[in-house]
Protein backbone atom coordinates (compact mmCIF):
# COMPACT_ATOMS: atom_id res chain seq x y z
CA UNK A 1 0.00 0.00 0.00
CA UNK A 2 3.18 2.37 0.79
CA UNK A 3 4.34 1.79 -2.60
CA UNK A 4 1.03 3.95 -4.20
CA UNK A 5 1.33 6.89 -2.43
CA UNK A 6 3.97 8.28 -4.62
CA UNK A 7 2.39 7.62 -8.18
CA UNK A 8 -1.31 8.32 -6.74
CA UNK A 9 -0.17 11.99 -5.61
CA UNK A 10 1.84 12.30 -9.05
CA UNK A 11 -1.04 11.39 -11.29
CA UNK A 12 -3.11 13.63 -8.68
CA UNK A 13 -0.77 16.57 -9.52
CA UNK A 14 -0.32 15.95 -13.29
CA UNK A 15 -4.31 16.17 -14.07
CA UNK A 16 -4.42 19.18 -11.85
CA UNK A 17 -1.86 21.20 -13.66
CA UNK A 18 -3.17 20.01 -17.14
CA UNK A 19 -6.85 21.26 -15.54
CA UNK A 20 -5.20 24.87 -14.57
CA UNK A 21 -3.37 25.19 -17.64
CA UNK A 22 -0.42 25.27 -16.19
CA UNK A 23 1.15 22.29 -18.78
CA UNK A 24 0.51 22.44 -22.22
CA UNK A 25 -2.29 19.51 -22.79
CA UNK A 26 -1.58 19.46 -25.94
CA UNK A 27 2.28 18.13 -25.44
CA UNK A 28 1.82 16.60 -21.98
CA UNK A 29 -2.53 15.22 -21.96
CA UNK A 30 -3.74 14.97 -18.58
CA UNK A 31 -4.46 11.10 -17.19
CA UNK A 32 -7.90 11.16 -17.97
CA UNK A 33 -7.25 11.51 -21.64
CA UNK A 34 -5.08 8.74 -21.19
CA UNK A 35 -7.81 6.75 -19.84
CA UNK A 36 -10.05 7.80 -22.40
CA UNK A 37 -7.75 7.15 -24.82
CA UNK A 38 -7.40 3.80 -23.31
CA UNK A 39 -11.69 3.63 -23.35
CA UNK A 40 -11.84 4.37 -26.77
CA UNK A 41 -9.34 1.60 -28.01
CA UNK A 42 -11.37 -0.89 -25.52
CA UNK A 43 -14.59 -0.04 -27.41
CA UNK A 44 -13.57 -0.11 -30.35
CA UNK A 45 -12.36 -3.69 -29.86
CA UNK A 46 -8.73 -3.48 -30.72
CA UNK A 47 -6.93 -3.05 -27.23
CA UNK A 48 -6.56 -6.98 -26.73
CA UNK A 49 -5.67 -7.19 -29.91
CA UNK A 50 -2.80 -5.11 -29.18
CA UNK A 51 -2.09 -6.42 -26.04
CA UNK A 52 -2.17 -9.78 -27.26
CA UNK A 53 0.12 -9.71 -29.93
CA UNK A 54 3.03 -8.06 -28.59
CA UNK A 55 2.62 -10.86 -25.34
CA UNK A 56 2.49 -13.71 -27.60
CA UNK A 57 5.70 -12.01 -29.38
CA UNK A 58 7.78 -11.81 -26.30
CA UNK A 59 6.33 -14.70 -24.28
CA UNK A 60 7.60 -16.76 -27.63
CA UNK A 61 10.88 -14.76 -28.12
CA UNK A 62 10.85 -15.57 -24.38
CA UNK A 63 10.70 -19.29 -24.32
CA UNK A 64 12.81 -19.73 -27.08
CA UNK A 65 15.84 -17.29 -26.08
CA UNK A 66 15.69 -18.34 -22.09
CA UNK A 67 15.64 -22.43 -23.60
CA UNK A 68 19.17 -22.08 -25.74
CA UNK A 69 20.17 -19.65 -22.73
CA UNK A 70 19.55 -22.30 -20.60
CA UNK A 71 20.98 -25.12 -22.24
CA UNK A 72 24.08 -23.19 -23.30
CA UNK A 73 24.48 -21.83 -19.74
CA UNK A 74 23.96 -25.51 -17.99
CA UNK A 75 26.45 -26.98 -20.73
CA UNK A 76 29.24 -24.29 -20.09
CA UNK A 77 29.12 -23.99 -16.44
CA UNK A 78 29.26 -27.94 -16.05
CA UNK A 79 31.79 -28.82 -18.94
CA UNK A 80 35.34 -26.81 -18.88
CA UNK A 81 35.96 -27.99 -22.37
CA UNK A 82 32.70 -26.63 -23.47
CA UNK A 83 33.27 -23.15 -21.86
CA UNK A 84 36.55 -23.01 -23.79
CA UNK A 85 35.24 -23.52 -26.81
CA UNK A 86 32.37 -21.60 -26.48
CA UNK A 87 32.63 -18.89 -23.97
CA UNK A 88 35.13 -16.59 -25.85
CA UNK A 89 32.70 -16.32 -28.96
CA UNK A 90 29.58 -15.85 -27.05
CA UNK A 91 31.21 -12.91 -24.94
CA UNK A 92 32.30 -11.42 -27.94
CA UNK A 93 29.30 -11.64 -29.55
CA UNK A 94 27.40 -10.13 -26.51
CA UNK A 95 29.38 -6.53 -26.52
CA UNK A 96 27.30 -6.04 -29.72
CA UNK A 97 24.30 -4.31 -28.78
CA UNK A 98 21.54 -6.65 -30.07
CA UNK A 99 19.52 -3.98 -31.82
CA UNK A 100 22.22 -3.55 -34.25
CA UNK A 101 21.42 -7.04 -35.79
CA UNK A 102 18.00 -5.65 -36.64
CA UNK A 103 18.87 -4.77 -40.19
CA UNK A 104 20.64 -8.35 -41.09
CA UNK A 105 17.78 -10.18 -39.46
CA UNK A 106 14.94 -8.78 -41.34
CA UNK A 107 17.09 -8.90 -45.00
CA UNK A 108 17.35 -12.31 -43.53
CA UNK A 109 13.96 -13.24 -42.02
CA UNK A 110 11.86 -10.41 -43.84
CA UNK A 111 10.09 -8.06 -41.88
CA UNK A 112 7.25 -10.28 -40.21
CA UNK A 113 6.93 -12.45 -37.08
CA UNK A 114 10.15 -14.72 -37.15
CA UNK A 115 12.66 -11.81 -37.36
CA UNK A 116 11.06 -9.98 -34.74
CA UNK A 117 10.79 -12.85 -32.37
CA UNK A 118 14.39 -14.14 -32.92
CA UNK A 119 15.24 -10.07 -32.13
CA UNK A 120 13.27 -10.63 -28.73
CA UNK A 121 14.80 -14.37 -28.42
CA UNK A 122 18.20 -12.46 -28.72
CA UNK A 123 17.67 -10.06 -26.42
CA UNK A 124 16.27 -12.69 -23.13
CA UNK A 125 19.13 -15.31 -24.36
CA UNK A 126 22.66 -13.08 -23.14
CA UNK A 127 21.05 -12.65 -19.58
CA UNK A 128 20.03 -15.85 -19.11
CA UNK A 129 22.95 -17.82 -20.73
CA UNK A 130 25.68 -15.45 -18.30
CA UNK A 131 23.65 -15.28 -15.07
CA UNK A 132 23.13 -19.48 -15.47
CA UNK A 133 26.65 -20.42 -16.34
CA UNK A 134 28.20 -17.98 -13.61
CA UNK A 135 25.74 -19.51 -11.24
CA UNK A 136 26.47 -23.21 -11.65
CA UNK A 137 30.89 -22.18 -11.84
CA UNK A 138 30.09 -20.86 -8.15
CA UNK A 139 28.23 -23.52 -6.30
CA UNK A 140 30.01 -24.71 -3.42
CA UNK A 141 32.29 -27.49 -4.25
CA UNK A 142 31.58 -28.81 -1.03
CA UNK A 143 28.56 -29.88 -2.04
CA UNK A 144 29.51 -31.30 -5.30
CA UNK A 145 31.90 -33.69 -3.42
CA UNK A 146 28.57 -35.18 -1.66
CA UNK A 147 27.57 -35.69 -5.01
CA UNK A 148 30.99 -37.40 -5.76
CA UNK A 149 30.93 -39.27 -2.48
CA UNK A 150 27.50 -40.95 -3.39
CA UNK A 151 29.19 -41.78 -7.26
CA UNK A 152 27.19 -39.30 -9.09
CA UNK A 153 27.25 -38.53 -12.43
CA UNK A 154 27.34 -35.72 -14.78
CA UNK A 155 23.68 -35.71 -15.63
CA UNK A 156 22.72 -36.43 -11.61
CA UNK A 157 25.57 -33.85 -10.57
CA UNK A 158 23.29 -31.28 -12.46
CA UNK A 159 19.69 -32.13 -11.88
CA UNK A 160 20.54 -32.97 -8.17
CA UNK A 161 23.27 -30.15 -6.96
CA UNK A 162 24.24 -27.72 -9.90
CA UNK A 163 20.69 -26.63 -10.71
CA UNK A 164 19.13 -26.82 -7.69
CA UNK A 165 21.53 -24.84 -5.93
CA UNK A 166 21.78 -22.33 -9.39
CA UNK A 167 18.20 -22.11 -9.14
CA UNK A 168 17.89 -18.49 -7.59
CA UNK A 169 20.26 -17.02 -9.38
CA UNK A 170 19.07 -18.49 -12.99
CA UNK A 171 15.84 -17.12 -11.40
CA UNK A 172 17.30 -13.32 -11.69
CA UNK A 173 18.76 -14.23 -14.93
CA UNK A 174 15.09 -15.00 -16.32
CA UNK A 175 13.86 -11.95 -14.65
CA UNK A 176 16.45 -9.96 -16.37
CA UNK A 177 15.84 -11.47 -19.94
CA UNK A 178 11.91 -11.35 -19.53
CA UNK A 179 13.05 -7.60 -19.01
CA UNK A 180 15.27 -7.38 -22.39
CA UNK A 181 12.68 -9.04 -23.68
CA UNK A 182 10.11 -6.50 -23.26
CA UNK A 183 12.85 -3.99 -24.26
CA UNK A 184 13.24 -5.78 -28.01
CA UNK A 185 9.82 -6.03 -28.58
CA UNK A 186 9.34 -2.41 -28.66
CA UNK A 187 12.10 -2.11 -31.05
CA UNK A 188 10.25 -4.86 -33.07
CA UNK A 189 7.57 -3.36 -33.90
CA UNK A 190 8.81 0.33 -34.84
CA UNK A 191 9.96 -1.57 -37.86
CA UNK A 192 6.99 -2.47 -38.95
CA UNK A 193 4.26 -4.26 -37.48
CA UNK A 194 0.31 -3.13 -38.04
CA UNK A 195 -0.64 -4.70 -34.59
CA UNK A 196 1.34 -4.63 -30.96
CA UNK A 197 1.93 -1.50 -28.61
CA UNK A 198 4.70 -0.73 -30.33
CA UNK A 199 2.56 -0.41 -33.96
CA UNK A 200 0.59 2.04 -31.19
CA UNK A 201 3.38 4.35 -30.19
CA UNK A 202 4.64 4.96 -34.33
CA UNK A 203 1.04 5.30 -34.94
CA UNK A 204 0.72 8.21 -32.02
CA UNK A 205 3.66 9.68 -32.84
CA UNK A 206 3.10 9.87 -36.69
CA UNK A 207 -0.76 11.04 -35.84
CA UNK A 208 0.04 13.61 -33.47
CA UNK A 209 -1.90 11.69 -30.12
CA UNK A 210 0.67 11.75 -27.67
CA UNK A 211 -2.42 10.60 -25.64
CA UNK A 212 -2.43 6.90 -27.75
CA UNK A 213 1.70 7.13 -26.90
CA UNK A 214 1.24 7.52 -23.29
CA UNK A 215 -1.06 5.13 -23.00
CA UNK A 216 0.93 2.40 -24.72
CA UNK A 217 3.50 3.14 -22.71
CA UNK A 218 1.08 2.52 -19.51
CA UNK A 219 -0.16 -0.70 -21.06
CA UNK A 220 4.15 -1.78 -21.16
CA UNK A 221 4.40 -1.19 -18.00
CA UNK A 222 1.77 -3.05 -16.65
CA UNK A 223 2.16 -6.36 -18.69
CA UNK A 224 5.82 -5.76 -18.06
CA UNK A 225 5.20 -5.92 -14.32
CA UNK A 226 2.54 -8.26 -14.46
CA UNK A 227 4.66 -10.70 -16.13
CA UNK A 228 7.85 -10.16 -14.08
CA UNK A 229 5.54 -10.21 -10.57
CA UNK A 230 4.00 -13.63 -12.07
CA UNK A 231 7.67 -15.31 -12.93
CA UNK A 232 8.86 -13.72 -9.25
CA UNK A 233 6.13 -15.70 -7.87
CA UNK A 234 6.51 -19.03 -9.15
CA UNK A 235 10.37 -18.54 -8.59
CA UNK A 236 9.34 -17.72 -4.84
CA UNK A 237 7.77 -20.31 -4.64
CA UNK A 238 10.46 -22.66 -5.50
CA UNK A 239 13.39 -21.01 -3.40
CA UNK A 240 11.58 -20.88 -0.26
CA UNK A 241 14.64 -22.85 1.05
CA UNK A 242 17.31 -20.10 0.82
CA UNK A 243 18.69 -18.56 4.19
CA UNK A 244 18.83 -14.87 3.32
CA UNK A 245 18.60 -11.51 4.43
CA UNK A 246 15.04 -10.08 4.70
CA UNK A 247 14.51 -6.78 5.06
CA UNK A 248 11.82 -6.01 7.70
CA UNK A 249 8.23 -5.79 6.30
CA UNK A 250 7.41 -1.90 6.91
CA UNK A 251 4.63 -1.07 9.59
CA UNK B 1 38.71 -53.30 6.36
CA UNK B 2 40.78 -50.61 5.66
CA UNK B 3 44.76 -51.00 4.89
CA UNK B 4 47.09 -48.29 3.83
CA UNK B 5 50.76 -49.17 2.93
CA UNK B 6 53.59 -46.70 1.86
CA UNK B 7 50.64 -44.25 0.90
CA UNK B 8 52.29 -40.96 -0.52
CA UNK B 9 50.10 -38.02 -1.37
CA UNK B 10 51.91 -35.01 -3.29
CA UNK B 11 49.24 -32.55 -5.04
CA UNK B 12 49.77 -31.03 -7.89
CA UNK B 13 50.75 -27.54 -6.42
CA UNK B 14 53.92 -29.67 -5.52
CA UNK B 15 53.20 -29.91 -1.98
CA UNK B 16 53.90 -33.26 0.15
CA UNK B 17 51.00 -33.77 2.22
CA UNK B 18 51.69 -37.00 3.38
CA UNK B 19 54.51 -39.50 3.41
CA UNK B 20 54.99 -43.04 3.48
CA UNK B 21 51.41 -44.04 5.85
CA UNK B 22 50.93 -47.37 6.65
CA UNK B 23 47.72 -48.19 8.56
CA UNK B 24 45.37 -51.31 9.23
CA UNK B 25 42.13 -50.68 11.01
CA UNK B 26 40.55 -53.87 12.04
CA UNK B 27 36.63 -54.23 10.91
CA UNK B 28 33.95 -53.15 13.56
CA UNK B 29 37.09 -51.38 15.11
CA UNK B 30 37.32 -47.12 15.96
CA UNK B 31 40.60 -45.70 15.33
CA UNK B 32 40.64 -41.64 15.57
CA UNK B 33 43.68 -40.10 14.10
CA UNK B 34 44.75 -36.48 16.19
CA UNK B 35 46.96 -33.93 15.17
CA UNK B 36 47.30 -30.25 14.69
CA UNK B 37 45.67 -28.83 11.31
CA UNK B 38 47.51 -28.61 8.51
CA UNK B 39 49.25 -31.75 8.96
CA UNK B 40 47.38 -33.86 6.68
CA UNK B 41 45.33 -35.96 8.47
CA UNK B 42 42.46 -34.92 6.51
CA UNK B 43 44.23 -35.84 3.29
CA UNK B 44 44.20 -39.63 4.94
CA UNK B 45 40.40 -39.74 5.27
CA UNK B 46 40.13 -38.07 1.55
CA UNK B 47 42.62 -40.84 0.05
CA UNK B 48 40.30 -43.81 2.23
CA UNK B 49 36.96 -42.03 1.08
CA UNK B 50 38.51 -42.25 -2.50
CA UNK B 51 38.01 -38.30 -3.20
CA UNK B 52 41.57 -37.90 -4.06
CA UNK B 53 44.24 -40.82 -5.20
CA UNK B 54 47.43 -41.41 -3.23
CA UNK B 55 50.82 -40.64 -5.60
CA UNK B 56 52.47 -43.54 -4.11
CA UNK B 57 51.38 -46.69 -2.07
CA UNK B 58 47.99 -48.46 -2.41
CA UNK B 59 44.57 -47.82 -0.47
CA UNK B 60 42.39 -50.81 0.23
CA UNK B 61 38.40 -50.87 1.65
CA UNK B 62 37.27 -54.26 2.35
CA UNK B 63 40.59 -56.06 0.60
CA UNK B 64 39.65 -54.15 -2.56
CA UNK B 65 41.75 -51.37 -3.70
CA UNK B 66 40.05 -47.91 -3.40
CA UNK B 67 39.82 -46.22 -6.98
CA UNK B 68 36.99 -43.94 -6.62
CA UNK B 69 33.62 -43.14 -3.69
CA UNK B 70 31.79 -46.34 -3.13
CA UNK B 71 28.79 -46.95 -1.88
CA UNK B 72 30.46 -49.06 1.25
CA UNK B 73 32.35 -46.22 2.52
CA UNK B 74 30.40 -43.43 4.23
CA UNK B 75 31.75 -39.92 4.68
CA UNK B 76 30.71 -37.37 7.42
CA UNK B 77 32.25 -34.19 6.50
CA UNK B 78 33.41 -31.35 8.91
CA UNK B 79 30.57 -28.86 7.58
CA UNK B 80 26.73 -30.74 7.52
CA UNK B 81 27.09 -29.74 3.29
CA UNK B 82 22.97 -30.32 3.45
CA UNK B 83 21.23 -29.29 0.30
CA UNK B 84 19.73 -26.39 1.63
CA UNK B 85 16.72 -26.71 -0.95
CA UNK B 86 15.60 -30.43 0.66
CA UNK B 87 13.87 -31.32 3.89
CA UNK B 88 15.80 -33.37 6.12
CA UNK B 89 14.61 -36.07 4.97
CA UNK B 90 15.25 -36.09 1.41
CA UNK B 91 18.92 -34.98 2.52
CA UNK B 92 19.21 -38.15 4.49
CA UNK B 93 18.07 -40.34 1.06
CA UNK B 94 19.96 -38.11 -1.26
CA UNK B 95 22.53 -41.09 -1.52
CA UNK B 96 19.58 -43.73 -2.05
CA UNK B 97 19.14 -44.19 -5.76
CA UNK B 98 15.70 -45.57 -6.90
CA UNK B 99 15.41 -48.10 -4.28
CA UNK B 100 13.47 -48.59 -1.36
CA UNK B 101 13.97 -45.08 1.21
CA UNK B 102 10.95 -44.93 3.50
CA UNK B 103 12.37 -47.35 6.15
CA UNK B 104 15.79 -46.78 6.12
CA UNK B 105 15.63 -42.91 6.03
CA UNK B 106 12.85 -43.35 9.05
CA UNK B 107 15.41 -45.69 10.83
CA UNK B 108 18.71 -43.41 10.49
CA UNK B 109 16.65 -40.71 11.50
CA UNK B 110 15.69 -42.83 14.26
CA UNK B 111 19.08 -43.23 15.16
CA UNK B 112 20.14 -39.61 15.33
CA UNK B 113 17.04 -38.45 17.11
CA UNK B 114 15.87 -36.60 15.04
CA UNK B 115 12.01 -38.42 13.98
CA UNK B 116 10.53 -35.13 14.57
CA UNK B 117 12.39 -33.10 12.10
CA UNK B 118 12.01 -35.42 8.92
CA UNK B 119 9.69 -32.39 6.91
CA UNK B 120 12.60 -29.11 8.21
CA UNK B 121 14.57 -27.44 6.50
CA UNK B 122 17.99 -27.07 6.51
CA UNK B 123 17.47 -23.82 7.52
CA UNK B 124 15.70 -24.55 10.48
CA UNK B 125 18.09 -26.48 11.97
CA UNK B 126 20.68 -25.54 14.94
CA UNK B 127 24.51 -26.75 13.90
CA UNK B 128 24.08 -29.60 16.01
CA UNK B 129 20.78 -30.93 14.47
CA UNK B 130 22.40 -30.24 11.00
CA UNK B 131 25.62 -32.03 11.89
CA UNK B 132 23.28 -35.03 13.29
CA UNK B 133 21.25 -35.27 9.62
CA UNK B 134 24.78 -35.38 8.04
CA UNK B 135 25.28 -38.39 10.29
CA UNK B 136 22.26 -40.07 9.07
CA UNK B 137 22.70 -39.77 5.23
CA UNK B 138 26.18 -41.17 5.86
CA UNK B 139 24.64 -44.11 7.83
CA UNK B 140 21.41 -44.31 5.45
CA UNK B 141 23.10 -46.99 3.40
CA UNK B 142 24.29 -48.90 6.29
CA UNK B 143 28.29 -48.52 4.80
CA UNK B 144 30.80 -50.96 6.82
CA UNK B 145 33.41 -48.16 7.07
CA UNK B 146 32.40 -44.65 8.13
CA UNK B 147 35.15 -41.63 7.86
CA UNK B 148 34.45 -38.57 10.20
CA UNK B 149 36.41 -35.51 9.26
CA UNK B 150 36.34 -33.46 12.31
CA UNK B 151 32.60 -33.85 12.59
CA UNK B 152 32.24 -32.02 15.55
CA UNK B 153 34.86 -29.02 15.84
CA UNK B 154 32.09 -26.15 14.89
CA UNK B 155 30.21 -27.29 17.67
CA UNK B 156 29.77 -26.11 21.13
CA UNK B 157 31.03 -28.58 24.20
CA UNK B 158 27.67 -29.93 25.11
CA UNK B 159 26.54 -30.35 21.50
CA UNK B 160 29.70 -32.43 20.96
CA UNK B 161 29.96 -34.33 23.86
CA UNK B 162 25.86 -35.66 23.07
CA UNK B 163 27.06 -36.42 19.31
CA UNK B 164 29.91 -37.91 20.43
CA UNK B 165 27.31 -40.50 22.52
CA UNK B 166 25.38 -40.74 19.92
CA UNK B 167 27.81 -41.67 17.65
CA UNK B 168 28.96 -44.42 19.83
CA UNK B 169 25.08 -45.77 19.80
CA UNK B 170 25.38 -45.70 16.13
CA UNK B 171 28.07 -47.74 16.55
CA UNK B 172 26.35 -50.25 18.81
CA UNK B 173 23.55 -50.44 16.26
CA UNK B 174 25.31 -52.48 12.89
CA UNK B 175 29.44 -51.66 14.49
CA UNK B 176 30.89 -50.27 11.19
CA UNK B 177 34.87 -50.05 11.09
CA UNK B 178 34.99 -45.96 11.74
CA UNK B 179 37.78 -43.66 11.21
CA UNK B 180 37.80 -40.49 12.99
CA UNK B 181 39.85 -37.07 12.21
CA UNK B 182 40.03 -35.19 14.93
CA UNK B 183 41.85 -32.54 16.78
CA UNK B 184 40.43 -32.61 19.89
CA UNK B 185 42.47 -34.98 21.98
CA UNK B 186 39.49 -35.95 24.40
CA UNK B 187 36.60 -37.06 21.49
CA UNK B 188 39.89 -38.98 20.30
CA UNK B 189 40.20 -40.56 23.78
CA UNK B 190 36.80 -41.16 24.44
CA UNK B 191 35.56 -42.87 21.28
CA UNK B 192 38.89 -44.48 19.88
CA UNK B 193 39.79 -48.20 20.10
CA UNK B 194 43.15 -46.68 19.14
CA UNK B 195 44.62 -42.99 18.66
CA UNK B 196 47.20 -42.43 16.08
CA UNK B 197 49.40 -39.15 16.39
CA UNK B 198 49.82 -38.00 13.18
CA UNK B 199 52.53 -34.65 12.63
CA UNK B 200 54.90 -33.53 10.42
CA UNK B 201 55.71 -31.84 7.18
CA UNK B 202 54.60 -33.81 4.99
CA UNK B 203 52.42 -35.63 7.57
CA UNK B 204 53.27 -39.44 8.83
CA UNK B 205 52.02 -41.54 11.88
CA UNK B 206 54.24 -40.67 14.83
CA UNK B 207 52.95 -42.70 17.54
CA UNK B 208 50.07 -44.70 18.68
CA UNK B 209 47.97 -45.35 21.76
CA UNK B 210 45.62 -48.17 22.61
CA UNK B 211 43.42 -46.93 24.59
CA UNK B 212 41.69 -49.66 26.79
CA UNK B 213 39.06 -48.24 28.66
CA UNK B 214 35.30 -49.82 29.14
CA UNK B 215 32.90 -47.62 27.72
CA UNK B 216 31.21 -45.49 27.70
CA UNK B 217 33.95 -43.83 29.26
CA UNK B 218 34.24 -41.10 31.87
CA UNK B 219 36.03 -38.32 30.97
CA UNK B 220 36.57 -37.07 34.82
CA UNK B 221 38.03 -40.52 35.91
CA UNK B 222 41.73 -41.03 37.03
CA UNK B 223 42.41 -43.49 33.96
CA UNK B 224 40.94 -41.33 31.29
CA UNK B 225 43.41 -38.51 32.96
CA UNK B 226 46.22 -41.09 32.37
CA UNK B 227 45.84 -41.54 28.70
CA UNK B 228 45.11 -37.54 28.20
CA UNK B 229 48.74 -36.94 29.50
CA UNK B 230 50.13 -39.51 27.41
CA UNK B 231 48.11 -38.17 24.04
CA UNK B 232 49.28 -34.67 25.12
CA UNK B 233 53.01 -36.05 25.56
CA UNK B 234 53.52 -37.35 22.00
CA UNK B 235 51.81 -34.38 20.52
CA UNK B 236 54.28 -32.11 22.28
CA UNK B 237 57.01 -34.52 21.42
CA UNK B 238 56.25 -34.84 17.63
CA UNK B 239 56.72 -31.07 17.60
CA UNK B 240 59.20 -31.16 19.59
CA UNK B 241 61.44 -33.50 17.49
CA UNK B 242 60.53 -31.12 14.75
CA UNK B 243 61.35 -27.66 16.20
CA UNK B 244 64.91 -29.37 17.49
CA UNK B 245 65.30 -31.08 13.92
CA UNK B 246 64.55 -27.45 11.78
CA UNK B 247 66.88 -25.37 14.49
CA UNK B 248 69.80 -28.28 14.03
CA UNK B 249 72.38 -26.99 11.22
CA UNK B 250 72.92 -29.55 8.72
CA UNK B 251 69.36 -30.96 9.00
CA UNK B 252 67.83 -29.88 5.54
CA UNK B 253 65.09 -27.06 6.57
CA UNK B 254 61.01 -27.63 5.74
CA UNK B 255 60.09 -26.80 2.51
CA UNK B 256 57.69 -23.37 2.81
CA UNK B 257 53.72 -24.39 2.90
CA UNK B 258 52.23 -22.99 0.47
Amino acid sequence: MLGLIVPVVALALWEIGARAGLVSTRLMPPPSDIAKTLGGLAADGVLLGHMGSTTARVLVGFVLGATVGTLLGAATGVSLRFRALFDPTLQALRNIPSIAWTPLFILWFGIFETSKILMIALGVFFPVYLTLSGAIASVDRRLVEVGRVYGFGTTSLVARILFPASLPTYLIGLRNGLGLGWMFVVAAEFLGASQGLGYLLVDGQQTGRPALIVASIVLFAVLGKLSDRLLAWGGGRLTGWQDGFTAKAPG
Amino acid sequence: MIQLSGVSKRFATGLLAVSGVDLTVEASEIVAVIGPSGCGKSTVLRLIAGLDTPTAGTVRVAGRRVEGPSRSVGVVFQEPRLMPWLTVERNVSFGLHGEETAGPVAEALARVGLDDFADALPKELSGGMAQRTAIARALVTKPPVLLLDEPFSSLDAFTRIDLQEHLLEVWGWYRPTMFLVTHDIDEALVLADRVIVFGGQPGSFEAEITVDLPRPRDRTDLSFHAYQDRAMKELGSSSRDRQARAQTPGWPSRAPSS
